[in-house]
């Protein structure tokens, strides 16, 4: 069966044992050449959870240089490695055994792989003579993450481990990040060889384009200089090439306005004049119009996911599309391009920022502020009873300076959190995008919290998501991470809800979910837990929430039936969206 | 417009590679009408000749898909280029004396070769373009055609041209097609 991808490597430099001094340098285990590998990555946490075919592994990792998080579900430990990585910008490693262990790391591997988030996964597997007999907790899982990782491998040579590890990294790292898993049999974890590890990596069939076409950056510049109503569109590669900085020079400098993608958040202030914040589906409404109105669309490190785009024959209709991309792959997929530069959003920066002039654009910028809905700004000046799911995003982006981290569920909350916390700096904004992952906010918080200890870290999480990963309050505590949980609780799996009010005649099918008393849960963790059910609890518990070290949960009852506005209905372009105000109470 | 387009792909030749460019056209939802795979003429790099079916735009995407795994090493639709693109096949005729010398003529019309007989059938193999061995079969269909198989094509380029990688260990940074930076490979 030719499913499994194994690898037989040694054509590196100083990857084979081919040397004559070979004999003289110490035998390890293949145990040992793991941790020594991860050693020389430089990686300080791995994120994991042992079982038979790692034994011989977790046998190694006390005396390894790292520190091994034991998390309480191995789709956590993925994706805690993901928190990890969008907090630090480094790679996150997550360790889990054959079987039920490496399966329950698909859905982790997805999230990263869509979110491009670079993740290197270590999966045990069986003994090789057992290999293809369906042996006890035997999958074929780098067959299982074929779609779902930007490589993996089969590892089935011991003299392959230590150069598999530098090539993982590697490829996890540079170009488009993303996931990549590598499946050890427990056969090698047991044998011995010596240790060379290779300090550089040639694939030929791998070279990303880093630095772009300079003609196609020329085009670029000629659009932007001819266009009257110019629009960036801001997303995650902005921040995965660290071109945060640059890009800030770059927005100054020609003045044009900034949209954010959902995972754009933090790649340019929000309070600056320019920054305008989330377009798509529950973007705001001037950000919506801008696009629909802008003669030039600038879409720098996006992919055009059609959360963001709405229905694509009615996307930015007027524009000339400037696409910068480090996957030529993404070019024309979605959206038609008139410009493609392929590059690394901060080389194509570089490049670009030369070839353009200072620009102002007062008319349009005027336009788009009078777009802006204030009627939501209004409506909470009257400070309704109950603790509104807006007032207490802003509460804790106030409380915090907007200094945290917030990582969040997936639902109604992480739309609240993205529309209103106003995220300022790059890295601090991490959310399942691509996927939609629920369970994804307490165990990216954890991983956050252990990459960025000198941060505050907020996770705001719905009741529903909270009650699928609230076992990872375990790891908290056992790690004492001073984690902040914000559970926005409206009883209801709240975003499927909205859309059975909207758009399916108000048919409340399976979306009311009960829960235990979450302050009570806290407890029984050992934490405080505390409860708020009005408006006047909002401040004083979030303050409290910040003296107290260690993990505590806040349980924010919120309106069971408040809805996200404004949004796009799914197959509909961003043009269409809906507007309504709800205030209850 | 929906089209046949032959893609010609150089690969690293490792095992589950196959498995990894099938699974991924299979996943992005494009119609591969035969894939043939081999050795090529540098050793380690397989040669798969692909037949896909869609638009242009449908096509280039399935390229630029397939650059994005690690194991291939370049991507060439070569429909449009003067290429010479055959396949093989083997063709069991049901044949009594009666027909057979008639099946025979026909064989040689169309340059196939006889393999193999029984009392009542002839074997026939025959090479070439899609369209010969189309044409060879419906000559056959009134007799009666018991088994066939067909390769699928495999293209090569008229002329001195080559569709290749430089045997060089780091291949010279080539320019791609306009915006997509200085080499095609994807990430
Ligand atoms: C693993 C997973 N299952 C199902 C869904 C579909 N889904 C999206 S939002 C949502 C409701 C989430 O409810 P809750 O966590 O309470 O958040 P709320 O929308 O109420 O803020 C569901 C079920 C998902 N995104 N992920
Ligand atoms: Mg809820």
């Amino acid at each position: 069966m030719a499913a499994t991808g194994t690898v037989t490597l040694g054509t590196s430099p100083g990857a084979t044992g081919g040397d004559p001094r070979s004999t003289e340098k110490p035998l390890l285990t293949g145990s040992e050449i793991v941790c020594r590998a991860l050693e020389d990555e430089g990686v300080d946490t791995v994120f994991g959870y042992p079982g038979g075919a790692v034994i011989p592994l977790y046998d190694a990792l006390p005396r390894a240089g790292f520190h091994h998080v034991l998390v309480r579900f191995e789709q956590w430990a993925a994706l805690a490695a993901e928190g990890y990585a969008r907090a630090t910008g480094k790679p996150g490693v997550c360790l889990v055994t054959s079987g039920p262990g490496a399966t329950n790391l698909v859905t982790g591997l997805a999230d990263a792989m869509l979110d491009s988030v670079p993740i290197v996964a270590i999966t045990g597997q069986v003994i090789q003579p057992l290999i293809g007999r369906d042996a006890f907790q035997e999958v074929d899982i780098t067959g299982i993450t074929l779609p779902v990782t930007k490589h993996n491998y089969l590892v089935s040579r011991i003299q392959d481990l230590a150069p598999t590890f530098k090539e993982a990294f590697h490829i996890a790292t540079t170009g488009r990040p993303g996931p990549v898993l590598i499946d050890i049999p427990k056969t090698l974890f047991l044998q011995k060889h010596e240790y060379a590890y290779p300090d550089s990596v040639y694939r030929r069939g791998y070279q990303p384009t880093s630095v772009p076409n300079m003609r196609q950056v020329r085009l670029a510049a000629d659009a932007i200089k001819k266009a009257r109503k110019p629009l960036i569109m801001a997303g995650h590669g902005i921040m995965l090439s660290g071109a945060t900085d640059l890009f800030r020079e770059f927005v100054e400098k020609t003045g044009i306005p900034v949209a954010h993608t959902l995972l754009g958040l933090g790649t340019f202030p929000e309070s600056h004049p320019l920054g305008l914040g989330l377009m798509g589906m529950h973007g705001h409404k001037h950000v919506n119009d801008a696009l629909d109105e802008c003669d030039l669309l600038l879409n720098i490190g996006a992919r055009f996911d059609d959360r963001a785009t709405g229905q694509v024959s009615g996307f930015a209709p007027n524009a000339f599309v400037v696409h910068v991309d480090i996957d030529p792959a993404e070019i024309g997929k979605n959206v038609r391009t008139d410009v493609p530069v392929v590059g690394d959003a901060l080389e194509v920066l570089k490049l670009l920022m030369p070839e353009v002039t200072e620009g102002r654009h007062d008319d349009w910028m005027a336009w788009i502020d009078s777009r802006r809905d204030r009627a939501l700004d209004e409506a909470l000046e009257e400070r309704p009873a109950w603790p509104e799911p807006y007032t207490i995003i802003k509460a804790i982006a106030e409380a915090t300076s907007g200094e945290a981290i917030v990582t969040t569920d997936v639902g109604q909350h992480q739309m609240w959190a993205a529309q209103h916390f106003g995220f300022d700096h790059p890295d601090r904004w991490i959310t399942s995008g691509g996927l939609g992952t629920m369970g994804f906010g307490l165990p990216s918080a954890v991983g956050a919290k252990i990459g960025r200890p000198d941060l505050e870290v907020w996770s705001v999480i719905g009741d529903g998501g909270f009650q699928m990963s609230s076992n990872e309050l375990a790891t908290a505590v056992q790690e004492n991470l001073d984690i902040n949980i914000a559970v926005i609780n409206n009883g209801y799996l709240g975003m499927v809800r909205q859309w059975q009010d909207l758009f399916h005649a108000k048919n409340y099918s399976e979306v009311k979910i009960g829960a235990p008393q979450f302050e009570k849960l806290a407890e029984a963790y050992g934490i405080t837990g505390i409860t708020v059910r009005s408006d006047a609890e909002i401040r004083p518990a979030i303050e409290r929430a910040r003296s107290i070290r260690g993990p505590v949960l806040i349980d924010f009852v919120i309106e069971p039936e408040a809805n996200v506005w404004p949004i796009v209905p799914p197959g509909a372009a961003n043009s269409g969206m809906l507007h309504q105000q709800r205030f209850e109470g | 417009m929906k089209n046949r387009h032959t893609l010609s792909v150089l690969v690293e030749d490792h095992p589950g590679v196959l498995n990894r460019v099938v699974s991924l056209l299979r996943r992005r939802s494009f119609n591969i009408d035969s894939i043939t795979v081999g050795h090529s003429e540098q050793p380690g790099v397989s040669r798969m000749t692909i037949v896909v079916i869609g638009r242009d735009d449908e096509v280039e995407q399935a390229g630029k898909q397939l650059y994005k795994l690690m194991e291939v090493l370049k991507v060439t639709d070569v429909t449009p280029l003067n290429c010479v693109a055959h396949e093989m096949a083997l063709i069991k005729v049901a044949a009594k004396s009666q027909t057979r010398s008639e099946i025979l003529q026909i064989a040689q019309i169309y340059s196939a070769r006889i393999v193999d007989a029984s009392p009542t059938t002839l074997l026939i193999e025959a090479t070439g373009p899609e369209t010969h061995i189309d044409g060879l079969l419906t000559m056959l269909k009134a007799f009666g055609i018991r088994e066939l198989v067909r390769t699928g094509p495999v293209a090569m380029m008229r002329g001195g041209t080559t569709v290749g990688v430089k045997e060089s260990a780091r291949p010279e940074r080539e320019l791609a097609v306009a915006g997509n930076g200085t080499t095609p490979h994807a990430n």
